[in-house]
């Protein structure tokens, strides 16, 4: 059983959240190359090892950016989307 | 495609009935299925992972092209993977005809595995049916149908009175939470024995000069000017030309190595196993709504598996939640089990990628070979894999049964969607 920590709920159930994914830029639509949407789309780190990644919490119904280790599965921190870095995807 | 080599391999102690009772008179021991070797200098091809694709791999380098010079390498032991913690669901009624003919291929040479590599590996040929619980479903089954039976592949849709025919166990009334509308019926489809699989190829491989070597684990991958040259392991460095990536679960980790961006994303599958009773469940049964398929063992055990777990992770733990799941919807199908104690469960590793298909072949790093991805269908897919690989390692072209399956078609935008087929997490 994965208990995920929510910024604002606490430790919840990983079936009361959604895994959205490893988190990664959108390249801007206007400007971006098919090959790099493609990338964007579809190519992962996909690291055994501590990742950063986005969460959604159907309690509150708000996204998170968590980090976790994937071989562990031991959560390090999680944070509100967008607060240390204005790039973080929501 | 070249045929299997049923003249080439000829054990150094075969398996029979004669030469059983020949060393229960004698009473000598029979040599162990596979030798261990020191580590060689350099090798024609290295193969990093010690299952069923990889080991397959090795087999038909040597059997079809004569290429024995070959080192399979494992971090931990022979079918330790995914090839040992499948449930060993063998079938070949998928969506798209590019992937139809290549599992039909596998699933024939699975069929005369056993006597192609003189080892019993218990292929019981089942029936497969994978159940509709709702119009969108019993839409998708019609479709996997016609798609089969263009292609030569015995399937077809059948309604719940012939469902319940072949397995009465089963609750088909209209009364059920998801009542059963019809299935897809696979009659060749079937369970074999997934460790005897992976140990007939390790034998096979053994007896023509291919050295496994087990607990070596690759700690790096030299390339020079954009050509593969060799590998380091735990056990020392390897020259050698030719890598092929065959490991599941460590996949992206492995193409990390030479720079290689792999669409992967590891998920881990949770599979449990009841005890044994008497035979009563002869088909193999699926249900993609309620993530779930059964099957028989010929031993008696009840073997469940389920939908990948819904986040990426390498653990191979366990949960609760796996088997409350799972056995809420067995009961669903089958409420006579109810009693049916659950002897183990466990999980494996699922490299999935976007399409729900593999990744095989060449990529942009000279001599690194892929045959990847293979998210929760690896081992079916085992047999045909090994020889397609084989085939482009030999013959440094890729076969044409794999070719829609390159790693440049997420690039080029040529997805091979096997999503209503492949797995049961839709």
């Amino acid at each position: 059983m994965l208990l995920v920590p929510c910024p604002w709920c606490g430790p919840r159930n990983a079936s009361d959240l959604r895994y959205v994914g490893e988190t990664s830029r959108r390249p801007d639509p206007a400007s971006v190359t098919p090959a790099e949407w493609r990338a964007y789309l579809y190519d992962h780190a996909n690291p055994a090892g501590p990742t950063t990644e986005t969460w959604y919490c159907r309690g509150c119904r708000r996204f998170f950016v968590a980090e976790r280790d994937t071989v562990t599965n031991v959560f390090t921190s999680s944070r509100p989307p967008g607060r240390q870095n204005p790039e973080e995807p929501r | 495609m070249s045929a299997p080599n049923r003249k080439g391999f000829r054990p150094a102690a075969r398996y029979s009935a004669l030469n059983l009772v020949r060393r229960g008179i004698s009473g000598s021991e029979w040599p162990p299925a596979w030798r261990q070797h020191p580590l060689r200098a350099g090798y024609d091809a290295v193969i990093i992972g010690a299952g069923v694709h990889g080991l397959a791999t090795a087999y038909y380098l040597a059997a079809n092209h004569g290429i024995s010079n070959v080192a399979v390498l494992d971090k931990g032991y022979v079918g330790g993977g995914g090839s040992g913690r499948n449930t060993a669901i063998v079938r070949s009624n998928y969506l798209t005809p590019e992937g139809v003919r290549f599992y039909d291929r596998s699933l024939s040479l699975y069929r005369t595995m056993a006597a192609d590599l003189n080892y019993n590996v218990m292929f019981s040929k089942r029936g497969h049916l994978t159940l509709a619980h709702n119009d969108g479903s019993l839409r998708t089954m019609r479709w996997r149908a016609e798609v089969n039976k263009v292609q030569g592949i015995d399937s077809e849709v059948i309604g719940p009175d012939d469902i319940k025919e072949l397995v009465p166990f089963m609750d088909t009334s209209t009364q059920a939470r998801y009542p059963v509308l019809g299935a897809l019926y696979h009659p060749p489809g079937g369970i074999i024995r997934h460790d005897a699989v992976n140990w007939a190829y390790a034998r096979a491989a053994d007896s023509l000069g291919v050295h496994i070597h087990q607990n070596t684990e690759v700690t790096g991958i030299e390339v020079a000017a954009g050509k593969v040259t060799g590998v380091r392991t735990t056990q020392g460095a390897i020259s050698t030309p030719i890598v092929v990536n065959c490991t599941a679960g460590w996949a992206s980790t492995i193409a990390d190595m030479v720079g290689v961006d792999l669409p992967i994303i590891t998920h881990p599958l949770q599979a449990a196993v009841t005890e044994p009773v008497k035979m009563f469940l002869h088909a193999v049964v699926v249900s993609g709504s309620l993530h779930v398929y059964v099957s028989q063992t010929d031993r008696g055990e009840l073997v469940f598996g389920a939908s990948v777990d819904p986040f990426a992770s390498y653990s191979m733990r366990g949960s609760l939640e796996f088997t409350e799941e799972l056995a809420a919807h067995v009961l669903e199908l089958m409420p006579a089990v109810a009693k049916m104690r659950v002897l183990r469960q466990w999980a494996g590793l699922c490299d999935m990628t976007p399409d729900y298909s593999p990744i095989m072949g060449f990529t942009p790093v000279e001599g690194f070979l892929v045959d990847v991805g293979w998210g929760t269908y690896g081992f079916k897919a085992g047999p045909v894999s090994g020889e397609a690989m084989a085939e482009a390692v030999a013959t440094g072209r890729t076969p044409e049964i794999i070719a829609t399956f390159d790693l440049a078609r997420f690039a080029e935008g040529r997805l091979v969607g096997e999503k209503g087929a492949a797995s049961v997490g839709h």
